[in-house]
């Protein structure tokens, strides 16, 4: 498992990997946005943290054909699905590597997006916390998403169609965690749904995937 | 003998056939009945006015969206368990009616909603996980349509409607986390507390089994229809 996640994770950061292009798109669509709703501050900083994750959610969603396309390809997958692990074990490897190469960095760059949409420290800080807890849960649905399309040409435009409202929990969760606690009130209940919703996609989803793996291989 | 006999292909055609037009009559008995009653024979609402009568179409075809969906379920579930063909194809030839259900409830509500709320749409929980709703049915009909083998899409489909059940119901209570409601609460229940005065109850229990009837009908039919399909799949390609 480990030596899977540390390949991809290679794969990912090489030439050709694509590591840094969600990160870009993840800046563009926050870019868009003073352009599409004008630059007034306080507009802005209103809507920053709602903008904050629905381009995350769009920048995850984006390299999510990646994570087993190319190993459909090659024959790679078919490997690991003879290897002596359990696929499962290669499903949720594959969600490590996906949640690294994504997950973490947009963590790491909402805050500084946001300053671009004038949002304030506190809200920032909800922000990350939010997307560390809420990411994990948006790279094990998205993983999900690309093993049932892993066998269909051209999938990109269906894998969103299946993926995004899978992610509809998880953004509102998310989101409204956010506002709460950049208003002042108690976060405490949507931040525990969020957290259950992760939790539980871990526990549960990678059979789901790993099952949906062996018909496409099939 | 068992249930599970008759869902056996050929004796799947074969009784549905003699039943089918016993179900579209009834169907349409139902509706002509609970409409026409609903439509010219029922007062209007003291403060709804005549728009009031929207529920006759509203009610039953939410109600139908969601049984569809849950009817979609059941069948995934005895298709991955007993690997019954006719269970797979009944799952499929189901969303569209499905479809078809959720887009008249949201499309009746916006008509109801215009005069009474004011408004078209508004982000109340129920509309909103009635949307999703319809973006659920949508990813389930285009993941059949992009995969060639029958029982490689019928695998999957069925994989992605368990567990978009289980993620459609965490919506529904996120959605209702989310935001204030504005939609009243249910207009029928099984225990009497809650239920709509008697004069609207009676033709929107007609119109309900005039729609419960519909669906059946139209599954029956499309199933049909799909099982033709396989048939004529099967014979051309033993042709070449």
């Amino acid at each position: 498992m480990i030596a899977i996640l540390r390949r991809d994770l290679l794969l990912a950061t090489r030439a050709g990997g694509g590591f840094g292009l969600g990160l870009v798109f993840f800046l563009i669509v926050v870019v868009l946005v003073p352009f599409g709703v004008g630059a007034d501050t306080d507009v802005l900083a209103r809507i920053a943290p709602g903008i904050l994750w629905v381009a995350a959610l769009l920048a995850a969603l984006l390299s999510l054909d990646r994570i087993f396309a190319l190993d459909h390809e090659d024959g790679t997958l078919t490997l690991l699905a003879t290897a002596p692990i359990p696929l499962e074990t290669v499903a949720l490897a594959k969600v490590g590597a996906h949640w690294v190469t994504t997950g973490v960095p947009l963590v790491f760059a909402a805050p500084a997006l946001g300053v671009l949409l004038q949002i304030d420290a506190r809200a920032a800080g909800f922000v990350m916390l939010t997307l560390v807890i809420g990411t994990p849960a948006l790279s094990v649905i998205g993983t999900f998403g690309a093993a049932l399309t892993v066998g269909v040409r051209r999938g990109g435009l269906l894998l969103s169609l299946l993926v995004l409202p899978l992610y509809m929990p998880t953004l509102i969760f998310g989101a409204e965690a956010v506002r709460r606690g950049a208003g002042g009130l108690d976060p405490a209940t949507p931040l525990l749904m969020l957290g259950g919703i992760t939790a539980g996609a871990i526990a549960l989803l990678p059979f789901a995937t790993a099952a949906v793996l062996r018909i496409n291989l099939r | 003998m068992s249930m599970w006999e008759y869902a056996n292909p050929k004796k799947f055609m074969g009784w549905t056939a003699p039943v089918l037009p016993w179900v579209f009559g009834g169907a349409a008995s139902c509706l002509i009945v609970g409409l026409i009653w609903g439509f010219f024979f029922t007062p209007d609402d003291y403060r709804q006015g005549a728009t009031v009568k929207i529920i006759y179409l509203h009610v039953p075809s939410a109600l139908m969206a969601i049984n569809a969906w849950m009817m979609m379920l059941v069948a995934s579930l005895i298709w991955l368990v007993r690997r019954h063909h006719v269970s797979a194809l009944a799952a499929k030839a189901a969303a569209p009616v499905g479809v078809a259900m959720t887009l008249i409830a949201l499309a009746t509500g916006a008509i109801w909603g215009q005069p009474m709320w004011g408004t078209y749409w508004a982000w109340d929980p129920r509309l909103t996980s009635f949307l999703i709703l319809f973006l659920f049915y949508l990813g389930y009909m285009a993941l059949w349509a992009a995969i060639d083998d029958p029982d490689t899409a019928a695998d999957l489909t069925s994989v992605l409607c368990i567990v978009g059940s289980v993620f459609a119901v965490l919506s529904r209570y996120a959605v209702n986390f989310w935001n204030q409601g504005l939609h009243q609460g249910a207009s029928l229940s099984l225990d009497k507390e809650e239920n709509v005065a008697d004069v609207f109850y009676h033709p929107l229990l007609l119109a309900i089994a005039g729609f419960v009837l519909l669906f059946i009908g139209l599954v029956l039919l499309r199933t049909r229809t799909e099982i033709r399909k396989r048939r004529l799949r099967a014979v051309l390609r033993r042709m070449g």
